[in-house]
């Protein structure tokens, strides 16, 4: 984390075990659409094993730093690092073959084709070699697709969809899930159904999380460390719980701030 | 709102009501005959006569009351039936009773088309007693059956993957001129004259080219394909209705290579795999012991154009259920997830425009062998146009129904030439072949109005038909059935 951007002491010990070498590095970023920085040097790091949440308000640039690591819009400055190689300049689909898997915002199935095919198009880039029983794993998290497996993506509810969007990502077998707002217009019950399901996931198979959020209590409560972004800046980082106590998060992200 | 005034007001209201609606149906209906009268006086009511060598005005009093009445009593009935303030709306959302018959004749619907397509010459010949009396039958069965394998070509990049292409016709004329030019040309049959004997590129010229032509006309969608990687929707329409016209343009005026606008005539014709259709010992007839007729060729010819199409359905059902094919329909629905899943989505674009414009190129080299001639006019963009109305009123991605829409647009305009009987209606200088043009178009608004995405818009019906779950295009977005 860089010094100067960070307002908090630097981050605590995170609660997973850590090997030296962050997972995803991502170094001072910057992103603009036209002449407009929308990131403005962004540092953030995720280690193998963790949840890692980035929040912020609307405009922050949460969405922006997510599809800038798949390189879409590609950063005009800084170096994204994944498991020790410079992904910063590699097309994107090449970043998902690497085994990152991405739910991205506005969950992003395919409308008018099946349950079962959007299914398998997450399974394009594992070559459907373990296609069955990453399927099975997919229907015992989230039975309800089990249900709706021959049904369009687009006449699902918007849960439904967003499981679906997860169980997409999944089917890859990634090493790193990158989720844009999962909680998006969902009821509270299903957010807590699928806040569950990435807890599970994390704990069970050690599956590391990158979580961009605007519901910032579950968020933190779920997470690991966290990330505070404003303006295209990280403002404030640490464990997920500290920031959860911290008053300026709670002002603005928690108990109706300006923001 | 109409329901509930309908439902709530008592029956003695309701009856006024009906009366009232009665005479408001009448009253806009005459308004609407008195604007028709306005407009069609001056359009169908004068007409310029020659008197004596001059330029005269003559009146047509009687066509212009039919039209004007026509206009009225549609209007009418409009307003008593289906505009009636009365009338309850349709507020079911199910299966309609067209969706419960498809259901029901769905699984038989296609072994039936191909029976009859497969039997189709000998029903023609049988019926109207003979191969010479059938030829017009079987002329316009190939002609379907190119529209047919057009369609399904077409459908792969626009159906399939998403890609509006205007410009498919190019990659028809790329098969045509790839069969005639080496077909007709000397230093070729020179080549293989010195190798294999005198006949041979005569003879095995079409079944030779059919590969080179498919695979030239991919090549060239590839080329197409490049430039226009980063285009989608509107922009990708005009980039390639471009190219379909700058193809045009070159077999025109490129006189030394193509002939420009005169074409290329007496191409070799279709063999029966290296049997000419001819009279004498080697022929096909005195090979199989039959009389010689000139119509074996045109009935050979019937059941290549069969099977080529047929190819065509069967290499993009199969190709749908590989990844490539999912791949195609994932590009179609978003680019972005796609990438975001590992798609190479410039592959799968290539790949796309490469597959469909092989089987344009391979209908084209049929095209050429049958017509036995080509020039740039068979090539104009109301040909592209042609075939993309088949696919969209077929249901994109639908095989039954782009082979439907096939049939009865080429089969209707044809159908349109013998309207005669509507001389005994408009008299006799009427000329319903003038018509055709505005028929055609009345009934692509009309399948657009009832059937908007589509004449078969269950793109997939095996997901339902197990299932019993209808679920019809009608659920997703317009325009994305």
């Amino acid at each position: 984390m860089s010094d100067t951007l960070t307002v908090t002491p630097p981050a605590t010990a995170p609660l997973a075990p850590r090997s030296d070498e962050p997972m995803l590095s991502v170094r001072g970023v910057k992103t603009f659409y036209g002449n407009i920085m929308a990131l403005k040097g962004v540092d953030v790091d995720v280690y193998k094993g963790e949840i890692v949440t980035l929040i912020g308000s609307n405009g922050a640039g949460k969405s922006t730093l997510m599809m800038t690591i798949f390189g879409q819009p590609r950063p005009r400055e800084g170096t994204i690092v994944y498991e020790g190689r410079d992904i910063t300049k590699v097309p994107t689909h090449e970043i998902a073959q690497l085994k990152i898997a991405q739910s991205p915002e506005g969950r992003r199935i395919f409308p008018r084709m099946t349950v079962f095919e959007n299914l398998q198009m997450g399974a394009a880039v594992d070559g459907f070699a373990h296609f069955d029983e990453d399927l099975q794993k997919v229907f015992t998290l989230f039975p309800r697709l089990k249900e709706r497996i021959t049904q369009r993506g687009g006449t699902l509810s918007g849960g439904e969809q967003q499981m679906l969007a997860i169980g997409r990502a999944l089917m890859s077998r990634p090493r790193l899930l990158m989720l844009d707002e999962p909680s998006l217009g969902l009821a509270p019950l299903i957010v807590r159904q699928i806040f569950d399901a990435i807890r599970e996931l994390n704990r069970t198979e050690g599956l590391t999380v990158f979580l961009v959020e605007q519901n910032a209590f579950h968020a933190l409560k779920l997470a690991h460390r966290g990330y505070v972004l404003v303006n295209g800046l990280v403002t404030l980082s640490g464990q997920g719980k500290e920031l959860l106590e911290r008053p300026e998060v709670r002002a603005a992200y928690l108990e109706g701030g300006a923001h | 709102m109409a329901v509930q005034t309908a439902e709530t007001a008592p029956s003695a209201a309701q009856a006024a009501d009906a009366g009232s609606a009665v005479a408001h149906a009448f009253k806009d209906a005459f308004v609407t005959g008195l604007i028709a009268l306005g407009l069609l006086g001056p359009l169908i009511g004068f007409e310029t006569i020659i008197i004596d060598g001059a330029l005269g005005l003559g009146y047509r009093p009687s066509l212009l009351a039919i039209m004007v009445g026509i206009i009225f009593a549609g209007r009418l009935l409009l307003n008593l039936t289906i505009w009636s303030p009365n009338r309850r709306p349709r507020t079911r959302t199910g299966p309609t009773v067209f969706d419960r018959a498809g259901v029901a004749v769905g699984p038989v619907v296609k072994p039936a088309l191909l029976a009859f397509a497969a039997t189709f010459p000998f029903i023609a010949s049988y019926t109207l007693g003979g191969w010479n009396e059938s030829r017009y039958l079987i002329d316009l069965g190939i002609l379907i059956l190119t529209y047919v394998m057009l369609g399904w070509g077409l459908n792969i990049v626009v159906g399939l993957a998403g890609l509006l292409d205007l410009g498919y016709v190019a990659f028809y004329a790329v098969g045509a001129y790839t069969y005639a030019l080496l077909a007709t040309s000397a230093p070729v049959n020179g080549f293989f004259a010195g190798l294999l004997g005198e006949t041979f590129w005569a003879n095995w010229a079409f079944w030779i080219c059919l590969p080179v032509a498919g695979l030239f006309a991919g090549l060239w969608g590839m080329i197409l394909g490049f430039p226009v990687l980063r285009l989608r929707g509107d922009y990708l329409a005009i980039v390639t209705l471009a190219f379909g016209e700058i193809i045009r343009l070159v077999l025109i005026n490129w006189v030394d290579f193509t002939g420009g606008g005169a074409g290329i005539a007496s191409i070799p014709r279709a063999t029966f795999f290296g049997v000419p259709f001819t009279r004498d010992e080697n022929g096909f007839a005195a090979l199989f012991g039959l009389e010689f007729n000139p119509m074996h060729r045109i009935v050979f010819l019937y059941f290549v154009i069969l099977a080529l199409a047929l190819i065509t359905a069967f290499a993009t059902v199969r190709l749908r259920k590989l990844p490539v094919g999912r791949a195609w329909e994932a590009l179609r629905e978003d680019e972005i997830a796609c990438r975001s899943l590992g798609i190479n989505t410039t592959n799968v674009k290539l790949s796309a425009f490469a597959t469909g414009a092989m089987f344009g190129g391979f209908a084209g080299c049929f095209f050429a062998v049958r017509a036995g001639f080509v020039s740039p006019e068979s090539f104009t963009f109301d040909v592209s146009a042609m075939i993309l109305a088949i696919v969209v009123l077929g249901g994109m991605g639908s095989q039954v129904g782009v082979a439907v829409a096939a049939a009865v647009m080429m089969g209707g305009m044809e159908m349109l030439r013998n309207l005669g009987f509507l001389k005994q209606v408009f008299g006799n200088d009427f000329d319903p072949s003038l018509y055709r043009m505005l028929i055609f178009g009345f009934a692509m608004v009309a399948i657009m109005v009832w059937k908007p995405r589509g004449l078969v818009s269950t793109r997939d019906p095996t997901i339902f038909l197990k299932e019993r779950k209808a679920v019809s295009g009608d659920l997703v977005k317009e325009g994305h059935g």
